[in-house]
C-alpha cells in the first residue's frame, strides 16, 4: 500500500535559470558570449566610426598600385615599378627563406646539442649545458644585432680587395683577397658567392598575372621527373628484395636517372657560373648574400637550437632506460642505439613542442627590421604602409598572413606527427 | 577559432587607433601642456642635448606653439618620432602637432589627410660621401650601396633618380638618423642620403667631418614644414600664424631681446598689430592679444631661431639660401598681419 506520488509538477521557471544547476551552466555561457559579442562590436563599430571621424577609407586598391621603392633582397625579380603586392610578396618570400633556413639549422644543432648534452663525457655534457644556457637566457634580438655587429665588424670593406697599380708596383698585396680559388668575396656588406647563369635561357613565363623564371621551372620539373623514375627504381628493387631475397643492383641506375637528364637540360641551357668581380664600389655578379639575412637567420637559429635541444633531451629522457638496454643487449653500439631505437621513438615525444618553437622562430623573423633586412614586415609591413598611409589593412594584412602562415606550419607538423605517432589499435 | 583570433586582432587595431577630438586649441588648454611631435635625434632640427632637454629648429617652434597657446613656452611634451611612426602618431592624436622636418607632399596633404601649415625649412636631398671614394658626384654612384631612411620621401626620390640616371644601387633601409650614420660609418653603405640639411646635421656631429663631402647635386625639393591633421582648420591657423608670426619679427626687426620694448615704442602699425598693441588679432585664433609677443619671446624670430640652432655660427653651419627672407633674395614670407 503504497502512495503512488507524482514527482513535482515540473513548470519552467526564471528564477531557475540561476538557481537550478541544470541551466545554470548554459545561462552562464550565455551571458559570457552575449558579453564578448558585445565587445566585439564595440571594437569593430569603434574602429568604422573613428575612420569616418578621419575622413579615411578602408579598401586594399592600393596593393595594385605602382611601389616606387627598391629592395635589397629579391627572391622574384622585382623593380621599383612593380606593385605593392608584388613588393609585399618579395617580403613574404624573405621572411619564408629565413624562416626555412633557421628551421633547419636549428634543427640540426638543436638535436646535436640535445644529444650531446646527455654525453656520458664530463666536459662534453657541461660545455652543451653551458651552451643551451647562454643562449636561450639572451633576448634573441641582442643575438640578431651581436651576429650582425660581429659580420659587419670584421669583414673587410670591399675597397680592401682592390689592387692599384701603385700595390703592383710597390709589391704590396691587397688587404683582402678572394676565397676558394677567387670566386667568392666576404665584404662588410655580404658574401659574394658564384650564381648559376645559363647562356640561351627559356623565356619568362607569365603565369597568374606573374612573371616566373622558366629556367628555375624546367630544372625543377627534370628534377621532379627524375626522382620520381628513381623511386619506381627503387620501389622494383624492393619488390624483387621481398620476392627473391637478392637486391638487385641499382645504384648506377639511379645515379644515371638524376644526374644525366638534369645535365642534359643544363648543357641545353648554357650553364655557367657567374663569378663576382669587384667594380668600383661594390662586388658585382654572382650572387650576393647579405649579411643582414645571415645574421638574422643564424642567430634566430642559435637561439632556437637551445629550446630545440632541451625538448629532443627530454624526449630522449622520456624513452625507458630499458630500451636502450635492450638493443645494448642486441649488440647495437651506441651511435646506431640513439639513431635506430631511442630517436624514433623519442620523436613522438619532441614533435609537439618542436612545432611551437619552428612557429616561435618564423615569427621571430619579424625582428629583421633591426638589421634592415627586408622580411615581410619590412616591406608590407614598413615601407609599404608608410608610403601609403594604409596602417590598418596593412597590419590586418600582415596579421592574416602571419596567422595563416603558423596555422599552415602547424598543421604540417601535425600531420608529420600524427605520421610517427604510436599506432594504437 | 580562427575568427576569433582575426576579430581580436582587428580589436587591438581598433583600439590602438584611439580618439583624436576635433577641437585640438581646447584639448591643449583642458592638458595644459602641448603634444609636439618631433624627431628622435637629429642635431640642430630636434634632439636631445646633454641634459636631454629636447633642443633645435623645429623644436623651437613647438616652444613658441606652446608660448602662444598655452602662455609658457616650457609647457611641451616631445613625443620622439621616426619616419615610421611620425604619421601614425599625429592621425592617431598622439601628437597635437607634428615639427619634424616632414616633406610637404601631395599625398600626404591629401590622402594622408593632413595639413602642412607651412614651410620652414626649403629643402632638397643629397649625399654624402666619404672623402676618399674619390666620388664627385652623383651621376657616378651606380652600383653603389645607399643608406636610406625607411618611411620618408628620399627613399621613393633615389629610386627615382637612380632609374633616371640608369644607374643601380643597393638600399640599405635605416629606421632613422643615428642607425643611418652608424652603418655609413661601419662602411655598410657607401652613400647616406636624405635632406641636405640633415646630412649637414649628421656630418657635424661626425668625429672626422673633413673626410665626408656632401655632393653638390640636390635631387628633390623637400620643403619641410609643420603639420596637423585635417579638419580642424583653427588649430591649423594657430599653428601656421605662430610661424608667420617669428618670419613677420625678422621682417620688422622685433628680437627676443627687444619684443617687451617694440610693443610699446613702436609707431609701425603692423608691428603693433603683430605684438597685440593695437586691433584684435589674438581673439580671431581664439587666443588672447599677447600670443605673438610670447611666441617671439620664446626663441627669438626666425632668423635667431635659424642661426642658433643651425646658422653659420654653429657646428651645421648652414647658410640661409632659400631660407632667407624674401628681402634677402630667400623664399621665406610672411603675408601681411591685419
Amino acid at each position: 500500500m503504497a502512495f503512488v506520488q507524482d514527482a513535482p509538477k515540473d513548470s519552467f521557471r526564471l528564477g531557475m535559470l540561476i538557481y537550478d544547476t541544470r541551466y545554470r551552466a548554459i545561462t552562464i555561457q550565455v551571458i559570457v558570449l552575449t558579453l564578448f559579442l558585445l565587445f566585439l562590436s564595440w571594437l569593430v563599430n569603434n574602429t568604422i566610426e573613428n575612420l569616418a571621424a578621419k575622413d579615411r577609407s578602408f579598401d586594399f586598391g592600393f596593393l595594385w598600385q605602382r611601389a616606387g621603392y627598391d629592395i635589397n633582397q629579391t627572391l622574384i625579380s622585382y623593380t621599383n615599378d612593380s606593385t605593392h603586392f608584388r613588393a609585399a610578396l618579395v617580403g613574404l618570400l624573405n621572411t619564408l627563406l629565413a624562416a626555412t633556413v633557421g628551421c633547419i639549422v636549428a634543427t640540426i644543432l638543436g638535436v646535436l646539442v640535445g644529444v650531446l648534452r646527455l654525453s656520458k663525457n664530463w666536459l662534453v655534457g657541461r660545455m652543451m649545458t653551458v651552451y643551451v644556457e647562454v643562449l636561450r637566457n639572451v633576448p634573441v634580438l641582442l643575438w640578431i644585432l651581436l651576429t650582425m655587429t660581429i659580420l659587419s665588424e670584421t669583414t673587410p670593406a670591399p675597397s680592401d680587395f682592390r689592387v692599384t697599380e701603385a700595390m703592383i708596383a710597390a709589391g704590396e698585396a691587397p688587404k683582402a683577397t678572394m676565397m676558394l680559388w677567387d670566386t667568392v668575396a666576404i665584404t662588410n656588406r655580404g658574401m659574394n658567392v658564384p650564381a648559376p647563369l645559363v647562356e640561351h635561357g627559356l623565356p619568362r613565363l607569365e603565369l597568374l598575372g606573374m612573371s616566373v623564371n622558366s629556367n628555375v621551372l624546367a630544372f625543377l620539373v627534370v628534377l621532379g621527373g627524375s626522382l620520381w623514375v628513381n623511386s619506381r627504381i627503387r620501389g622494383h628493387a624492393r619488390r624483387v628484395q621481398e620476392a627473391t631475397g637478392v637486391r638487385p643492383v641499382t645504384w648506377w641506375k639511379s645515379l644515371a636517372v638524376i644526374v644525366l637528364p638534369t645535365v642534359a637540360l643544363l648543357m641545353a641551357l648554357g650553364f655557367h657560373l657567374d663569378i663576382p668581380t669587384l667594380t668600383r664600389f661594390n662586388f658585382k655578379g654572382g650572387t650576393e648574400i647579405l649579411h643582414s639575412f645571415t645574421a638574422l637567420t643564424l642567430a634566430l637559429a642559435l637561439y632556437t637550437s637551445a629550446f630545440i635541444a632541451e625538448i629532443v633531451r627530454a624526449g630522449i629522457m622520456a624513452i625507458s632506460r630499458g630500451q636502450s638496454e635492450a638493443a645494448f643487449a642486441l649488440g647495437l653500439r651506441p651511435g646506431r642505439t640513439m639513431s635506430l631505437v631511442i630517436l624514433p621513438q623519442a620523436l613522438r615525444v619532441i614533435i609537439p613542442p618542436l612545432i611551437s618553437q619552428y612557429l616561435n622562430l618564423t615569427k621571430n623573423t619579424s625582428l629583421a627590421i633591426a638589421v634592415s633586412y627586408m622580411d615581410l614586415r619590412g616591406t608590407l609591413g614598413g615601407i609599404t604602409l608608410n608610403q601609403t598611409g594604409k596602417e590598418l589593412e596593412c597590419m590586418l594584412l600582415m596579421m592574416a598572413i602571419y596567422l595563416t602562415l603558423s596555422l599552415i606550419i602547424s598543421s604540417v607538423m601535425n600531420a608529420f606527427n600524427r605520421a610517427v605517432a604510436l599506432k594504437e589499435r | 577559432m580562427k575568427n576569433t583570433v582575426i576579430l581580436g586582432a582587428l580589436s587591438v587595431v581598433a583600439l590602438s587607433a584611439g580618439m583624436a577630438s576635433a577641437d585640438t586649441l581646447a584639448d591643449v588648454k583642458a592638458r595644459g601642456e602641448l603634444n609636439c611631435g618631433v624627431n628622435v635625434g637629429l642635431t640642430g632640427f630636434g634632439a636631445p642635448d646633454a641634459n636631454g632637454n629636447y633642443q633645435g629648429f623645429d623644436v623651437a617652434l613647438c616652444k613658441a606653439v606652446a608660448a602662444a597657446v598655452l602662455g609658457d613656452a616650457s609647457k611641451v611634451k616631445y613625443l620622439p618620432t621616426t619616419g615610421e611612426t611620425r604619421f601614425t602618431a599625429l592621425a592617431s592624436g598622439e601628437v597635437d602637432v607634428l615639427i619634424r622636418n616632414s616633406t610637404w607632399s601631395f599625398q600626404r596633404d591629401t590622402d594622408l589627410k593632413f595639413d602642412f601649415v607651412a614651410v620652414n625649412y626649403y629643402d632638397g636631398q643629397g649625399f654624402m660621401v666619404k672623402k676618399d671614394l674619390g666620388v664627385s658626384s652623383a651621376k657616378e654612384l651606380d652600383g653603389a650601396t645607399v643608406c636610406i631612411q625607411t618611411g620618408t620621401t628620399t627613399e621613393l626620390n633615389l629610386a627615382d633618380f637612380f632609374k633616371a640616371n640608369n644607374m643601380s644601387y643597393t638600399p640599405v633601409n635605416v629606421a632613422d638618423d643615428s642607425e643611418g650614420q652608424r652603418q655609413y660609418l661601419a662602411g655598410a653603405c657607401d652613400v647616406y642620403t636624405t635632406d641636405a640639411s640633415g646630412l649637414a646635421a649628421s656630418r657635424a656631429t661626425l668625429p672626422d667631418a673633413d673626410n665626408h663631402i656632401i655632393l653638390p647635386e640636390i635631387i628633390s625639393k623637400e620643403p619641410l614644414g609643420p603639420l596637423v591633421r585635417h579638419g580642424d582648420n583653427n588649430w591649423g591657423d594657430i599653428i601656421r600664424w605662430t610661424y608667420f608670426a617669428l618670419v613677420a619679427a625678422e621682417e620688422y626687426g622685433v628680437t627676443s631681446a627687444n619684443v617687451a620694448d617694440m610693443a610699446t615704442s613702436t609707431n609701425n602699425p603692423e608691428i603693433k598689430r603683430l605684438l597685440g598693441a593695437e586691433g584684435e588679432l589674438g581673439k580671431m585664433l581664439g587666443l588672447d592679444n599677447e600670443w605673438a609677443k610670447r611666441a617671439i619671446a620664446a626663441s627669438g624670430n626666425y632668423g635667431e631661431i635659424f642661426e642658433a640652432n643651425i646658422g653659420s655660427a654653429t657646428p651645421i653651419k648652414l647658410a640661409r639660401g632659400l631660407n632667407a627672407l624674401w628681402t634677402q633674395g630667400g623664399l621665406q614670407y610672411a603675408p601681411p598681419f591685419r
